[in-house]
């Protein structure tokens, strides 16, 4: 069976791979492209940890085909930061001693992100809903949910 | 140390490994590569019980891309009727449990392994190899396996001198029982029963391992004790713990289900087979099928008490399913589940059973909750019978210092009694109630650990400091000891670097369990860093040629003290450290210690339900988690404690169950069907840190992982209970069952 040939964008960044029919996006991400920040928990779409976002859009990366990813843009966990820089979540979720084990944080991130670029004021039921998709099995959720939070008011107050 | 001057302890600090987690570049087990790295996979029985007659592996390892295959064959050949004793496991268990040897014993057990090219091609390969099995009867449930014509798993193993699947027991006596129960006025017995669940970490088991030309072994794999993978690894394959590195990776959560190896030795001796190194991941299914859980349980409890709300005599017997092999925390069922209370005639027995389901894992204070779940449920139908408020039953029934515990010691100083006055006086346990909504309350005890730890506590030559100790950092250990070492030293916690160290690179240290790594940790932590700051002051002695007695150590400087003082400027610890080579070398202390004297940690929990009686849903609305937490050292991470193990012990009420189908194959070996609790199932944690100062620490620590677990199962089943009026004697209290009760009318 032959390769298929993806260009696509991959944290702004042109990127180019060959990957199996059935490779899923985490398997190009996670073995090829040395991007092991995003999660292999479930496979099934059941926990979130491999979440990205697919053109804006927050999907886990074990349900995306890597052929799928052609002409389009990813986001991953190692798009985050900025210049060097935590984006407000990051820096929330330290401060707020929102993970322990810290295998769920990658994906919780990219979710929150995905939340509050959507939503900037989300309501504590909101975030509950949004994040129902990333599975944690460390914190009871409390303090992802201040976290959140915090970083939403943050940002509109710089806003 | 005076409270009131700590500037780290007690401060919520940012966790050392924080920015590396949320970045995405922390490194776990399968974030790791090698050159020349190949796969692993392990081929699973399909059978509950069967006799392997034979196993041909000539197809497999003939196919393109098949480097090396592995049965029980390569390991150390452990018979299977003497104990091979390593801390609190037998290896001639865990080398069956690793690849199954005379017989499979659960639907999923390792038979052999297969190390290719790629994880296709060694999953092709291992269903290209033949086994032929005699299939036996199986015994799934508890009461399928101590039946008398029972499929017997372990012919050896005798109860009452006859072949039995009852493979130990253990029991706690104090007082008369039969004496005690006379003097009751009101006596309530009954039968409980509890699903297995599952630690549910979230990263599934993963290694890589290099076994070298050298026969010189390098292990990277997510566990809970580093030397636990090196000393099990070294048993199971015979190479000696010297030849073996075993790197610990960060560790995506355990909650004592990684405490025992599963791949690691399979990887090494696919890797020593093929001279190459082997990565093995084990999918969602395998982590279900065949790691963890803890155990499914049946109890029954029977508890006396005066109409004055004295608790008179107390009986417990538990029933604790092991899996395929022995060794069910029977000790934490029996042995916990009275440990609150001041029982004057208390008896207590726990069975150890085994059959046909993978073998069970410690679980965050293993047996503790099966047991505490009986206890609380009576208690709180005791505290109805007398009419009286279930805390103030609590309370007048509360051990304190000097109280005999029925699992055996005098209790010194602890603050089992605080948490049960401050639950009381918490706005909680005030708040007005809807209908359809409960209020339940239950308490909890675990015994904690100490043990071996080492550190070592470097300064680097610009004068700041790294840490190494030897214990896998799950729930923020690292943040605590910066703290610590900060403290201690007087200077910016920025300045403390805490590393993980490796087999090679610190010196044996237990694992990451029992609520142990704080409290141990933090006594070899401090222990060195007082002999550093004494260096400190030697070399200053030096650099000023003065008495070192003379010198004292305050705010990160030495300063001279007495009749020097203010004779010369206080040196800094970059100072000092500048000076470090013509003062007489570098600058550094470990200590190598089996900490004693981890007292027991205890909890009271108030929680709210609201029961959908048209969904039979019940939703914990409000939670309140008291716990005697001895010196917080990071709130935030021990506020995150308790409300991870209240989380835990939700899901294990409501949700949470391990279910067989009629073949003795688990039907729910994903977190699609087997549900964890998820955000938008749960509500804000309250958390109140009762300090009460463990007296044998030098920080007052006291495990804090453990306990939070033990009191939820009952809470909610008492909370349930004032909402409905309906009470449930077996868990998880899920929709159907509920239903079915709330259809009863």
């Amino acid at each position: 069976m032959s390769k298929i040939h993806v260009t696509t964008k991959i944290n702004g960044e042109e990127t180019e791979y060959l990957c199996q029919p059935y490779d899923t996006m985490l398997d190009v991400l996670r073995n090829q492209l040395n991007l092991t920040g995003s999660k292999e928990v479930c496979s099934s779409g059941d926990c979130g940890a491999c979440s990205v976002t697919l053109n804006n859009r927050l999907v886990c990366s074990c349900l995306m085909l890597a052929a799928e990813a052609e002409g389009k843009e990813i986001n991953t966990i190692e798009g985050m930061t900025k210049n060097g820089n935590f984006h407000i979540l990051q820096k929330k979720f330290l401060e707020h001693a929102a993970l322990q084990c810290g295998i769920c944080t990658p994906g919780m991130l990219v979710a929150a992100k995905s939340l509050l670029d959507k939503n900037p004021s989300p309501t504590e039921t909101e975030i509950r809903f949004w994040l129902a998709g990333n599975l944690c099995r460390c914190t009871g959720y409390d303090k992802i949910v201040r976290a959140v939070q915090a970083a939403s008011d943050e940002m509109k107050e710089k806003a | 140390m005076n409270e009131m001057s700590n500037k780290w302890i007690g401060k919520n600090t940012i966790r050392p490994d924080g920015a590396e987690k949320v970045t995405g570049r922390a490194e776990y087990a399968a974030d790791t590569t090698m050159p020349g790295m190949v796969w692993g996979k392990v081929l699973r029985s399909p059978y509950p019980h069967a006799k392997i007659k034979s196993i041909n592996v000539e197809k497999a390892q003939s196919l393109k891309g098949v480097y090396s295959i592995a049965t029980s064959k390569d390991c150390v050949d452990f018979p299977i009727d003497s104990p091979v004793i390593l801390g609190i496991q037998d290896m001639r268990w865990m080398s069956r449990n690793v690849l199954a040897k005379e017989k499979v014993l659960f639907h999923g057990h390792p038979v052999a392994a297969v190390a290719a090219k790629t994880e296709e091609i060694a999953q092709k390969a291992c269903e290209l190899i033949e086994v032929d099995y005699e299939v036996l009867p199986w015994a799934i449930e508890i009461d399928d396996a101590i039946k008398g014509d029972a499929p017997i798993l372990h012919d050896f193993i005798k109860h009452n001198n006859k072949s039995s699947n009852i493979a130990g027991t253990l029991e706690h006596s104090k007082g008369n029982i039969e004496k005690g129960f006379k003097e009751a006025d009101v006596i309530i017995e009954k039968n409980f029963e509890t699903a297995a669940v599952h630690q549910g970490y979230l990263e599934t088991h993963a290694c890589l391992v290099s076994v070298a030309p050298d026969d010189k072994m390098v292990i990277w794999s997510s566990s809970q004790g580093q030397f636990m993978v090196r000393a099990m690894t070294s048993y199971i394959t015979g190479v000696p713990q010297s030849n073996i590195r075993a790197i610990p990776a960060e560790i995506g959560g355990g909650f004592g289900g990684k405490t025992i190896v599963y791949l690691e030795p399979v990887a090494a001796i696919l890797s020593k087979k093929s001279g190459r190194p082997v990565k093995m991941v084990m999918t969602r299914e395998e982590v279900m099928r065949a790691s963890g859980p803890t155990s499914a349980s049946k109890s029954t409890v029977k508890i006396g008490v005066k109409n004055d709300g004295k608790i008179t005599a107390a009986k417990g017997i538990f029933y604790l399913q092991a899996g395929a092999f022995p060794g069910s925390p029977i000790r934490g069922a029996a042995g916990c589940c009275l440990a609150p209370y001041e029982v004057p005639n208390a008896h207590t027995i726990g069975f150890d059973v085994v059959s046909n389901r993978s073998k069970v894992a410690a679980y965050r204070a293993p047996g503790a909750p099966i047991g505490a779940y009986a206890v609380e449920c009576v208690l709180d139908e005791l505290a109805e019978a007398i009419k009286m408020c279930p805390l103030e039953f609590r309370l007048k029934n509360a051990a304190k210092e000097g109280t005999q515990a029925v699992h055996g010691p005098k209790y010194p100083k602890m603050g089992y009694l605080e948490t049960v006055q401050a639950a009381l006086v918490h706005p909680h346990y005030k708040l007005p109630l809807q209908k359809f909504q409960g209020r339940g309350v239950a308490s909890g005890f675990w015994f904690n650990a100490g043990g071996e730890s080492c550190a070592q506590v470097n300064i680097t030559e610009d004068g700041n400091v790294v840490v190494t100790t030897g214990h896998p950092d799950i729930g923020g250990s690292r943040a605590s000891i910066a703290n610590i070492t900060a403290e201690l030293l007087g200077i910016d916690v920025g300045r403390v670097s805490v590393l993980i160290g490796d087999t090679a690179t610190i010196g044996y240290s237990n694992l990451t369990g029992g609520s142990r790594v704080l409290f141990a940790s933090a006594m070899v932590v401090t222990e060195s860093t007082n002999e550093v700051i004494n260096i400190l002051k030697e070399r200053a002695a030096q650099i000023w040629d003065i008495d070192k007695d003379a010198i004292d150590w305050e705010n990160g400087e030495a300063r001279p003290a007495g009749a020097n003082a203010g004779k010369f400027k206080p040196l800094s610890l970059a100072e000092i450290a500048d000076k470090a080579t013509p003062t007489g070398g570098p600058i550094g202390a470990g200590h190598q210690v089996n900490t004693v004297g981890a007292e027991g940690g205890f909890a009271t929990h108030i929680c709210d339900v609201e029961v959908d009686v048209e969904l039979g849903i019940a939703r914990v609305i409000r939670y309140t988690a008291v716990q005697d937490v001895g010196k917080a050292i990071h709130p935030a991470y021990v506020e995150g404690q308790l409300q991870g193990g209240v989380a835990q012990g939700i899901g294990w009420a409501l949700n949470e169950e391990y279910i067989y189908d009629n073949k003795g194959h688990l039907d729910n070996p994903g977190f699609l069907d087997y549900r964890i609790p998820v955000c938008s199932d749960l509500p804000m944690i309250d958390t109140v840190l009762v300090e009460v100062p463990n007296p044998k620490h030098p920080q007052g620590v006291r495990g804090v992982g453990e306990v939070p677990i033990v009191p939820p199962l009952a809470a909610i089943a008492n909370a349930i209970y004032n909402a409905l009026g309906k009470r449930f004697y077996s868990l998880p209290m899920s929709p159907p069952k509920v239903l079915e009760r709330l259809e009863e009318n």
